[in-house]
């Protein structure tokens, strides 16, 4: 094909163009490399933290209260140093649960929600029961199930997964339907099948709802696991946090629940971080939410 | 006149919400032409070109396309269409954003390759094919649509006001580059504008539509020598047309 007759004006027009976004664009160095942003960014929350750490051990030494009714946290950290051989595997047999259910959750409530996305009467028809899932509270129906499921892992999996996997098919049954309209109609005019209107625009249209939908998740799988750990109260050896929290009680070792109670609230935030830092990697070259802004 | 690439006759459209669009519209779309469709805002231009382009069913009348092989006669992939919005895929590079209409149709790669740096070249955009389009100026994303609707290599380019939402130093860069690509494409175009200005400056003929219900009003052809360019925006003869394609659009809008 013959390129441009005259290239002068074309050239001319685009230089000017890019000076224009020239300024506009960022210089790509992330901003948590950035030591001073971060030290900035983390001295506040540290100073309060550590502020109602000595406020909580002053209370506690100058009111001499008994460890049993509530243990200073130099003597939690002591516990969780001397009880980890007992702690930690109980971590393991949570955190198993927990990412098992999340998993579970991802890839059945996508799957759910492109179920929703074929037709609109499925979606009419199903939508409801989601919704009734959803807000059952996990309580109540859990010892149902630990029940009806006779292997202890997999009713506490079952659990977790019906607490994580609502935001997921909500925000992802969303994201499908908010494809750009003009984008379906050019994908139509160039003749697209149904399937690559799915995987080129509705798929890549729903990522960012996705994500927002899995952070959420990723916590509930957390708290769905440690609940139906709690009312399934089992022992021995596959037995989780909550189980050593209820354990705890029961034997009035108040500092060891503070531990463990301390290791489901580090794990939450772990997840929390793990699951922002995923959307970030996958988001941060077209998404306003992950776009660094100079100025 | 040439051959007619797409014909329009005693089209009716009526949306499910009881607008009625168009009425009666004759339109005929001669191959090479620039033909510009001006009228008031909401007056169904961009109807017009959507039916053309296929993207829904008129109500009555009938639209024949010359050469259809496709669905309903439709000339597939003889068709690029500019939207008035730039209409891209955020999560795509500009390369990605032009290769699309190519991956769709099941090019080969290499092929598909070129031709998308082909197309990039086309509209100036060399050197900026791994940028987003959230690294782009209105100007430049609007050049990445034309360079999308292009790659197909059209036999019948579509424009939808695409340049009414840029500045003014931009948008007459545009209409330069445009009317230089379509000197040495020899493309038919159809503009939906609803700038007298642009489209006496652009365009080989004009169709002024009437007020909603939009039907055409009468033609005006605008005989000024190609190679237009800004001399020709002060001149006295583009006044005169001016003025004219004006008053046409003004007793088009009373009647």
């Amino acid at each position: 094909m013959s390129s441009m007759p005259s290239v002068e004006p074309e050239r001319a027009a685009s230089a000017a163009d890019v000076r224009g976004i020239g300024a506009e664009r960022p210089t790509r160095s992330p901003r948590w490399l950035d030591l001073g942003w971060a030290v900035r960014r983390a001295l506040p929350p540290v100073v309060i933290g550590l502020a109602g750490l000595v406020a909580w051990e002053l209370v506690v030494r100058l009111n001499q209260i008994p460890y049993y009714i509530l243990p200073g946290p130099l003597l939690v950290g002591k516990t969780l140093v001397r009880d980890w051989g007992t702690l930690y595997p109980s971590l393991l047999v949570t955190l198993a649960i927990t990412g098992a259910a999340l998993l579970v959750a991802t890839v059945a409530g996508v799957l759910i929600s492109i179920l929703f996305t074929q037709s609109k009467l499925v979606e009419l028809s199903l939508f409801p029961y989601a919704v009734i899932l959803q807000v059952t509270p996990i309580v109540a129906i859990a010892p149902l199930i630990i029940i009806w499921v006779r292997n202890i892992p997999v009713a506490l999996l079952i659990c977790a997964w019906l607490v994580a996997f609502f935001p997921i098919v909500s925000n992802t049954t969303l994201g499908l339907n908010s494809a750009d309209h003009n984008l379906l109609n050019l994908m139509q005019l160039y003749g697209a099948s149904r399937r690559q209107i799915f995987w080129y625009l509705r798929l890549p249209s729903a990522m960012p709802y996705f994500l927002g939908g899995l952070r959420i998740s990723g916590g509930l799988a957390l708290i769905g696991a440690v609940v139906a750990e709690f009312v399934a109260g089992t022992g021995g050896a596959q037995s989780g946090l909550a189980y050593r929290i209820l354990e705890s009680g029961y034997t009035m070792q108040i500092p060891r629940m503070f531990a463990a109670l301390l290791m489901i609230t580090a794990s939450g935030i772990f997840i929390f971080l793990a699951l922002t830092a995923l959307s970030h990697l996958a988001l941060r070259k077209w998404h306003e939410s992950a776009v660094t802004r100079e100025g | 006149m040439n051959r007619a690439v797409v014909q329009l006759q005693n089209v009716d459209k009526v949306y499910a919400n009881g607008v009625v669009a168009l009425r009666h519209l004759d339109l005929e779309v001669a191959e090479g032409e620039f033909l510009s469709l001006l009228g008031p805002s909401g007056c169904g231009k961009s109807t017009v070109l959507r039916l053309v382009a296929g993207l829904g069913e008129v109500s009555a009348g009938r639209i024949e396309w010359a050469g259809g092989n496709g669905r309903a006669g439709l000339p597939q992939g003889e068709i690029g269409f500019v939207f008035q919005e730039p209409t891209l895929m955020p999560w795509a590079t500009v390369f990605k954003n032009v290769l699309l209409p190519l991956k769709l149709r099941g090019v080969a790669p290499d092929e598909a390759a070129s031709r998308v740096r082909e197309a990039i070249a086309m509209v100036g955009l060399e050197g900026f094919e791994r940028a987003y389009p959230r690294e782009l100026s209105g100007g430049m994303k609007m050049r990445v649509s034309i360079a999308r609707a292009l790659v197909t290599h059209p036999r019948l380019l579509l424009l939808d006001e695409p340049f009414a939402s840029l500045d003014e130093i931009t948008r007459f860069k545009l209409d330069n580059d445009l009317l230089t690509l379509w000197a040495s494409q020899r493309w038919t175009v159809v503009f939906v504008t609803h700038s007298v200005y642009e489209s006496v400056y652009l365009s080989t003929r004009i169709a002024v539509m009437t007020a909603r219900p939009g039907r055409t009003a009468g033609d005006v052809a605008i005989e000024a020598p190609a190679p237009r360019d800004e001399t020709f925006r002060t001149s006295p003869l583009y006044n005169d047309y001016c003025r004219l394609v004006s008053a046409r659009l003004a007793e088009a809008t009373r009647a």
